[in-house]
């Protein structure tokens, strides 16, 4: 078969800044100091100045910087090239517009100290997002302080430990009692370490066979009596819905629990079904998934808490409410006594808020659930595809992420590392692979409603065609990939001896 | 919708391919009492200009963003090269993903690397993380971290630590049976006093800023040998990292852990976030670190490239025995503040930071001469300072906004009622010498 | 198949016992080794430590994975495998050799009985991955 996708194309080498650098040169000019200056050691006695004259910093021109960081940048896949299937990361596309947006001086600008009466367009984008996150989750308490998902979870499980100790005091045996937080074992690892942090133990349910929350051992693990809450993806991180949601959460509910939902795959409900009529308590979205804002190789993301009126006294302080007095106007309201603090500096990554109000004005109510729609549309495109050729195991509809494994190929030992390996020769970024641990050679794959239907074929008879290597030509998939500037790294080597900076010659010792 | 490129007559012919009747259909899963049944009340769908107009209109009610400004307090207005924003705006950086991939992510691993670098090289430690959200929630993880390598449960944290900073830290610890001592502030000097009583055998580490919230330098060597001499660990906080660029390196000093809020290099103030937090400590505690590390790793012909590294301390394989719960972090503003830290290099980073401290002490003259005003602490001070007014501050500073058009700094009585003379001024070297002279022209007359 | 030599006690957590008078040396089997994959970092008690029988006496670490290490029988640490340090993948090369982790003073010798030989080990091996 042709590669419809990818041709090689020239990669360039280069070093690190480090090793670039060269005496002298410079990449920056500032303004000639215009005020009397005072003798350095008046300002500040040498003891306390450096005397190492920043030896190691790089010095560079602007050409050479300029080049060093395009030049780098060329060795990333990313979703301006294509599809970018990782499953519960939902690698949309991330609008200009809302990078024009997010640039505005009169928000770039604008510093988190400012008077409120002068930061009042600020204050309205986060209310206005407030707003619309809680009509979309059907939970009106929100909070976008928190700076990422797992700092969303923090901050949720937080409140529940902060509800329960308000609702049971902290010193009666039930109090003291009630630790435990439950989590399927499908979970994402930051929900037992969020949950730990929290101050709770954690205790795992098991799956069905089906792919769903084991509802019998849900009820065995309720009746102990010592559940606190629980920690729930839905869809869950196999793309199935939770169907018996409402049963879950009564379940957990009569327990003397609340229930918490991570909201990874929100991209699957928007404007379809909300965590709040499911009997959710409270949940964190990802704007830097739902919301399009990107994910900037590792961040910055958002991860605002939505919670139930009777959570929301527990909602992390300043909350941005309206002055009450009916000018229209905005305030930071820090007199919540039953908060359970601040999880973060300032309000928020309030850059993601502007683009996730304009993701969401963008869309409209009807284009919201048009990409919910379009996303699940393209996820069973690729479930029907590749039925055939990949092992699925669940029977059940996906929803906006499908899942396989690698069972038939690994037989000839071909594995889901490598199948991942070979889609880069194919030009596409992997999915998410081994990922949930429940499922052995998992491959989750994610394609968002950003692609569009020729390059979703292209990508189903890529996958097709390694399944065929897997059988005839074993050594190229396990040898894959082919086009990289880089072969597969030695990732054992790196853990045993790991080096984790520069440092200049003769002086290289291990970190 | 224009970000959806399969239009509606193709998704029609989608749904028939796979036996569906409508879009509906795609979620039979969903029982059908929790299916919406009416469209959501958010609001229609803008177009481009429109929705430009919305946004500009909201922004031109920022007054404070037009104005020049004396505030600080954790973020800096500081010049930024235009290549970092125009750099971070390549598709490559912004919109790909944690590089799980190496293979197809060498440009993201090999900047983390370099990221790396320039924290020890500036903090003057040995290991440096991939970034941590900010500075307030890195602090908090270096008291959860002290507890980690210390097995001891008291942490004294510096009065003068930024009170946000403080906020966050209960937070982080209010489960982790952590407790925080505080440190008084001198009331002569500004700085931490050293309270040797406090340093006994139940203590993990004490925390310092500096300079500190009130812009004093703190004198970290004389607590590093208390500190250590108690079996603790010194944390040590850097709000205004261009202060790197003057001051002695905390690694220098004796410090343990360093985390610091990376905004001053090349990130705007964009009110309160993202911003960067920066994480480094000593070779031996590589093993207890929160959050990413990248390493150099070889392929099989001996290539040189970078992977994530030392894994196994992170939430996805330890799950609750994580060293941290954090997962994405500000890849993309950390890669912004290594090409700031490239572009300026070794001598604009150093010029940078004289220019801060020059202006400042120009400033700070002018406002002392001033009758009525004086500048409370003696301390030496890098870039920020306090200034005790003859009247309240907060009216002050209103009146400054109004009649001067300047944003004067930060009335101390948001964080401490009692100090409601009391203002915070910084200046870094964005303000021109006007702005200096206008603000204290219009303290003058104020 | 795993090589399983004669003449050790086996736990089911798959670590081996070598016992010499009242000293055990303790280890992972070649059967674990394999498992795991790449051992890159092996966290390991100090001397003098006591344990009972089945407690968590430190962990093995692959790139992507831990495990924990669990005693086959109680005991107090008399000597620790430090150049595990500085060269892990002994244990992936020579699990009942250089790659051997701790050795302890034996609590109670009537513990070993409890262990498997190297037949009921094979077997359990086996029936585990049926």
């Amino acid at each position: 078969m042709t590669i419809t996708k990818a041709t090689t194309h020239v990669t360039q080498n280069e070093a690190l800044v480090f090793e670039r650098s060269q005496t002298g040169r410079r990449g920056y000019r500032l303004p000639a100091l215009d005020v009397e200056e005072t003798a350095l050691d008046e300002l500040l006695p040498a003891e306390l100045r450096r005397d190492d004259d920043l030896e190691g910093v790089p010095e560079l021109s602007e050409p050479d910087v300029v080049r060093h960081f395009t030049r780098i940048s060329t060795w990333n896949y990313n979703i301006d090239l294509g599809l970018y299937p990782l499953g519960s990361c939902t690698m949309k596309y991330n609008s200009r517009l809302n990078e024009r947006v997010a640039r505005i001086p009169g928000f770039a600008n604008l510093h988190p100290l400012a008077p409120e009466e002068d930061a009042q367009g600020a204050l309205e984008v986060m209310y206005e997002l407030q707003q619309h996150l809680a009509e979309i989750t059907g939970l009106p308490g929100v909070s976008l302080q928190p700076a990422a998902g797992a700092h969303g979870e923090m901050t949720g499980v937080m409140m529940i430990r902060a509800f329960l100790d308000a609702r049971d005091g902290t010193t009666s045996d039930e109090a003291k009692r009630r630790k435990v937080m439950l989590i399927p074992d499908s979970a994402h690892g930051t929900n037992p370490a969020s949950a730990h942090l929290s101050g709770f133990t954690v205790k795992t349910i098991r799956s069905t066979p089906e792919g769903l929350t084991d509802l019998e051992h849900l009820r065995e693990l309720c009746a102990a009596g010592d559940v606190a809450g629980l920690m729930l993806t839905n869809p869950n991180t196999c793309g199935i819905f939770e169907r018996n949601i409402r049963e879950i959460c009564d379940i957990v509910h009569e327990a003397g629990g609340l229930v918490y939902m991570d909201g990874a795959n929100m991209n699957a409900l928007v404007g379809v079904a909300r965590p709040g009529d499911m009997g959710v308590d409270v949940i964190h979205l990802n704007l830097h998934k739902t919301f399009s804002t990107p994910h900037g190789g590792g961040g910055p993301g958002s991860g605002p808490c939505c919670c139930t009126a009777e959570l929301e006294p527990f909602l992390p302080v300043p909350r941005v409410v309206t002055s009450g007095t009916g000018d229209g106007a905005y305030r930071l309201d820090y007199e919540r006594p039953h908060s359970i603090g601040r999880v973060k500096a300032f309000y928020g990554n309030f850059g993601m808020h502007l683009r996730a109000l304009a993701y969401i004005l963008t869309h409209g109510n009807d284009g919201l659930r048009e990409a919910t729609e379009a996303a699940v549309l393209n996820a069973r495109y690729i479930a029907h595809g590749l039925a055939d050729t990949f092992d699925r195991p669940f029977d059940s509809p996906p929803m906006h992420e499908c899942l396989f494994t690698d069972k038939r190929q690994s037989r000839k030992g071909v594995h889901t590392l490598d199948i991942a390996k070979r889609l880069i020769d194919y030009g596409f970024h992997p999915m998410t692979i081994y990922f949930p641990l429940i499922v052995q050679g998992a491959m989750l794959i994610e394609p968002t409603e950003s692609v569009g239907r020729s390059e979703l074929q292209q990508f189903v008879d890529a996958m097709k065609e390694i399944a065929r290597e897997a059988l005839e030509d074993a050594d190229t998939v396990l040898n894959a990939p082919h086009t990289t500037r880089i072969g597969r790294l030695d990732e054992a080597a790196a853990a045993r001896k790991p080096v984790l900076r520069w440092k200049p010659e003769g002086k290289a010792t291990a970190a | 919708m224009r970000y959806i490129p399969n239009s509606p007559e193709e998704r029609q012919e989608m749904l028939r391919g796979l036996g569906l009747g409508s879009a509906a259909e795609l979620f039979d899963s969903i029982p059908a009492d929790i299916v919406l049944t009416e469209p959501l009340k958010t609001p229609d769908a803008l177009s481009e200009i429109e929705l430009l107009e919305r946004f500009e209109a909201m922004a031109s009610k920022n007054a404070a963003a037009r104005r020049p400004s004396f505030l600080g307090a954790g973020a800096y207005h500081h010049y930024a090269p235009t290549i970092v924003d125009s750099l971070i705006q390549r598709s490559e950086f912004f919109t790909a993903y944690t590089p799980y991939q190496p293979e197809i992510s060498q440009g993201t691993l090999q900047a983390i690397f370099e990221f790396q670098t320039l924290v020890c090289q500036l903090t003057g430690m040995d290991v440096a993380n991939a970034s941590m959200y900010d500075g307030s929630t890195a602090m908090a993880e270096a008291v959860l971290m002290a507890e980690r390598v210390t097995r001891r449960q008291r942490v004294l944290v510096s009065g003068a630590v930024h009170p946000e900073y403080l906020r966050v830290a209960e937070t982080y610890v209010a489960h982790a049976g952590i407790e925080l001592g505080r440190l008084e502030t001198d009331e002569a000097t500004g700085r931490t006093a050293i309270d040797a009583s406090a340093l006994d055998d139940k203590v993990a580490a004490v925390v310092l800023q500096s300079p500190n919230f009130f812009g004093c330098v703190e004198d970290l060597k004389a607590f590093a040998d208390r500190v250590h001499a108690a079996g603790a660990l010194l944390v040590v906080v850097v709000t205004e990292a261009a202060s790197f660029g003057l001051l002695r390196s905390p690694g220098a000093c004796g410090a343990d852990i360093v985390v610091a809020e990376g905004q001053s290099f090349g990130v705007p103030v964009s009110y309160g976030g993202p911003y960067v937090g920066l994480f480094a400590t000593r070779e031996k505690y590589a093993r207890q670190i929160p959050g990413r590390l990248a390493g150099i790793a070889y392929d099989k012909e001996g290539r040189r490239g970078f992977v994530l590294t030392l894994a196994t301390r992170e939430q996805h394989i330890r799950r609750e025995k994580a060293t941290s719960n954090i997962c994405t972090n500000e890849g993309l503003i950390a890669l912004a503040a290594t090409i700031y830290m490239t572009a300026l290099g070794r001598k604009g980073l150093q010029e940078v930071a004289a220019q801060c401290a020059q202006k400042a002490a120009y400033a700070r003259r002018q406002i002392a001469a001033l009758e009525g005003f004086s500048i409370p602490y003696s301390a030496p001070v890098f870039n920020e300072f306090v200034v005790r007014a003859p009247s309240d501050a907060a009216g002050l500073l209103r009146r400054l906004a109004s009649e001067h058009n300047v944003t004067g700094g930060l009335a101390l009585s948001r964080y401490y009622p009692e100090r409601a003379n009391d203002i915070l001024v910084c200046v870094t070297e964005t303000n021109k010498r006007a702005d200096i002279d206008a603000l204290v022209a219009g303290l003058k007359q104020s | 198949m795993a090589n399983v030599p004669e003449g050790l006690y086996y736990s089911k957590d798959h670590e081996w016992l070598k016992v010499e008078g009242d000293t055990g040396t303790v280890g992972i089997t070649d059967h674990a080794q394999n498992s795991l994959g790449d051992v890159v970092y092996v966290e390991l008690p100090k001397e003098g430590e006591k344990f009972a029988g089945h407690e968590t006496f430190g962990s093995v670490e692959s790139v992507k994975a831990v495990s924990e290490l669990f005693l086959p029988v109680g005991g107090e640490v008399t000597e620790v495998n430090g150049s595990l340090n500085d060269e892990p993948e002994k244990v992936n090369t020579d699990p009942y050799g250089e790659g051997w982790m701790i050795r302890i003073r034996l609590t109670n010798r009537g513990e070993v009985d409890s262990l498997l030989s190297a037949a009921e080990y094979e077997d359990y091996i086996k029936s585990e991955s049926e």
